[in-house]
């Protein structure tokens, strides 16, 4: 052999035992989980442990899987509830390769497994939504909303309509799992919370929604606006009264305190004259002559009268 | 070419392939050092998969692993702090304030309450992977997942609130509801997140609703502001009217002192005149009466005197004329 044609060899005889280590070792990953076929037929159980593994070259093959849980999205599904809502629901599960085997006999491959997913998935739920209202897929316990003024305006019926839940959205995602999860060991599948992503109005209905909003809202801006009348008005009324209460009492007081002067006058008075009242009667006189007559009076006299005897005669009379 | 010149030539030089070896093997050195030596960055921690298998954990720094096939490097950030955003995308490096809101972002946050109303509900979540193990090995893609999640999460909270619980008082005890159950789930899915917080953003009525939401606000100013203009007139008006009523009673009470002191201004007045008229009545009376009449008719230069004896005729006195000045 010359040097050339061994080098040849030897480069060929290294490619060939790489070649048969490589199909011989193999390595599973800490995400991954293999079974072994030879010419189609499966000979091992599910490899799971991570590292390094062997089998026979060429006439074995490695078939690998995922090993951790993988994500399943549900498309959105226009589906009429119990009581004729239409809506757009979307879900999402969590799932994984439990018999990698069953599975590759099954479906195949992980396609193959989102595909049958989808109709189980989808199947179920679109049975679980039609068998419950809409208010029973929305919320998921009865609790109570807090009162706000908003919902005092709407009156108590708001609250009364939707606080009466017997299964709820946990529970109806449970109802799906439990339905769909009898399904899927068929193909190897284990399936594990379903649970319900979005819920949404189809776009008619959402349009019936809105228009009840607005109306609603209306309704509040409408009672907001009466209860600020209402209350200013009391307000009013209230000063009103306050007012009259004020000034009546005032009056009250004022009138006592005049009364009980007048009184005490006139007590002070009968005292002092009724030691001589005639000569009271006299001064009285007097004194009004006084004050009732001014520069405009016409006096006209007679000559009879007392003031002018005089005049007439000097005479005693 | 080279190879046919080999055997002519003598000396040889050193042949071209030789140089050509020396540059493989350097390369192939490079590339082995290349996957020998790493760094982990301060906020990673690097993850050593052994033939596929799990085996340390690297913390920051400079290390070295076996190359190839044999190790494999995965670095997780677990050191920082990552934020999902639901509802809108913040732009990616610019002004944090500028958003996009691509349709698909804005579907996230349109959710159904508890009375059946619809609300656009934005929020985000800040998280940290607090367990690298369980991050890449428990599940495949964690990301979509936790998303996901979240929006399982918060609408199933927004389900069980009315709208304005949702609007107004019940957003913190709904963010904290919502954090609470998204770590609850976080343990069950076993993904190694842990959950520092949900926030609220932006939450609103949609949009062709918004207006009469705003109605609602204006009405309730509205009714605000009536109920404190009829206060301010109340608080305007009925002290004013004490201070008026205390007036009053004052008055009043000036008045009585008045009169009283009056009263007995002339009661002493008639007193001393008493006295004196006692002592000698019959002149003291004549003098008074002569006072007054005098002090009387001089007020007025109008006067007539009439004889009662003048019988006819008739005397006439046009009274009004004469009033005239």
């Amino acid at each position: 052999m010359n040097p050339k044609t061994r080098i040849i060899f030897l480069i060929s005889l290294t490619i060939i035992v790489l070649f048969v280590l490589g199909d011989t070792f193999f390595i599973v990953s800490e995400m991954n989980q293999v079974i072994i076929t030879q010419f189609g037929e499966p000979v091992s159980g599910t490899i799971s442990k991570p590292g390094i593994h062997t089998k026979l070259p060429f006439v074995q093959d490695v078939h690998s899987f995922e090993k951790r849980w993988l994500e399943w999205e549900g498309d959105s599904n226009q589906i009429p509830t119990k009581d004729k809502k239409y809506i757009w629901v979307e879900t999402y599960a969590r799932w994984r390769i439990h018999d990698p085997l069953v599975f590759f006999q099954r479906v195949r491959d992980e396609r193959g497994g989102q595909s049958r997913l989808d109709d189980i998935i989808d199947g179920e739920t679109r049975n679980a939504i039609a068998n419950f209202d809409l208010i029973e897929i929305v919320r998921s316990s009865n609790r109570k909303f807090e009162a706000s003024a908003e919902v005092g305006a709407l009156g108590p019926d708001v609250n009364q309509a939707v606080s009466n839940i017997s299964t709820g959205r946990v529970k109806i995602a449970a109802l799906i799992l439990k339905q769909a999860s009898k399904i899927t060991p068929e193909f190897g599948v284990e399936l594990k919370d379903v649970r319900i992503r979005r819920v949404n109005y189809v776009d008619e209905v959402q349009q019936k929604v809105f228009e009840r909003m607005i109306a609603e809202r209306k309704r509040i801006a409408a009672q907001y606006r009466s209860e600020g009348d209402g209350q200013s008005a009391e307000i009013r009324g209230q000063k009103e009264r306050e007012l009259k209460k004020i000034q009546s009492e005032a009056y009250k007081k004022a009138q006592e305190l005049r009364g009980k002067a007048d009184g005490e006058a006139s007590r002070i008075y009968a005292a002092a004259y009724g030691k001589d009242p005639e000569f009271y009667q006299f001064m009285k006189t007097m004194e009004t002559y006084r004050k009732t007559f001014d520069d405009k009076t016409w006096f006209i006299f007679s000559t009879e009268g007392e003031f002018l005897r005089y005049l007439k005669s000097t005479e005693k009379r | 070419m080279w190879q046919e010149n080999e055997g002519n030539e003598a000396p040889p030089r050193p042949p071209k392939w030789l140089k050509i070896k020396w540059i493989l093997i350097v390369l192939i050195v490079g590339l082995f050092l290349f996957d020998t030596i790493y760094q982990v960055s301060p906020e990673e921690v690097g993850v050593i998969l052994r033939f596929g298998r799990f085996n340390r954990t690297a913390e920051p720094g400079l290390h070295m692993k076996l190359p190839f096939l044999f190790e494999t490097l995965q670095k997780v950030p677990v050191q920082r702090q990552l934020k999902m955003e639901f509802g809108y995308r913040s732009a990616k490096d610019e002004v944090p304030t500028r958003y996009l809101v691509s349709p698909d972002a804005s579907k996230e946050a349109v959710m159904l309450t508890g009375d059946l109303n619809v609300v656009v509900v934005e929020w985000i979540v800040q998280y940290k992977i607090s367990d690298v193990y369980k991050y890449l090995f428990k599940m495949r893609d964690v990301n979509q997942t936790f998303r996901y999640m979240n929006e399982a999460v918060v609408r199933k909270i927004v389900g069980d609130n009315s709208v304005d619980e949702v609007l107004t008082t019940g957003r913190a005890r709904i963010a904290a509801e919502a954090k609470k159950e998204l770590q609850d789930l976080c343990a069950l899915y076993e993904i190694g997140i842990d959950v520092n917080q949900l926030i609220l953003q932006d939450v609103n009525p949609p949009d062709p609703v918004k207006p009469s939401f705003n109605e609602v606000n204006e009405a309730l100013q509205e009714k605000e502001r009536k109920i404190n203009e009829a206060w301010s007139d109340y608080n305007q008006t009925v002290p004013k009217a004490r201070g008026e009523a205390e007036q009053t009673i004052r008055e009043a009470e000036g008045y009585a002192l008045e009169r009283v002191n009056r009263a007995q201004g002339d009661i002493e007045l008639f007193n001393a005149i008493h006295t004196e008229y006692a002592r000698a009545p019959l002149v003291t009376r004549k003098r008074l009466y002569l006072e007054t009449l005098s002090e009387v008719f001089s007020k007025s230069p109008r006067k007539v005197i009439v004889d009662e004896k003048l019988k006819a005729p008739l005397p006439f006195l046009n009274l009004k004329e004469e009033d005239k000045p």
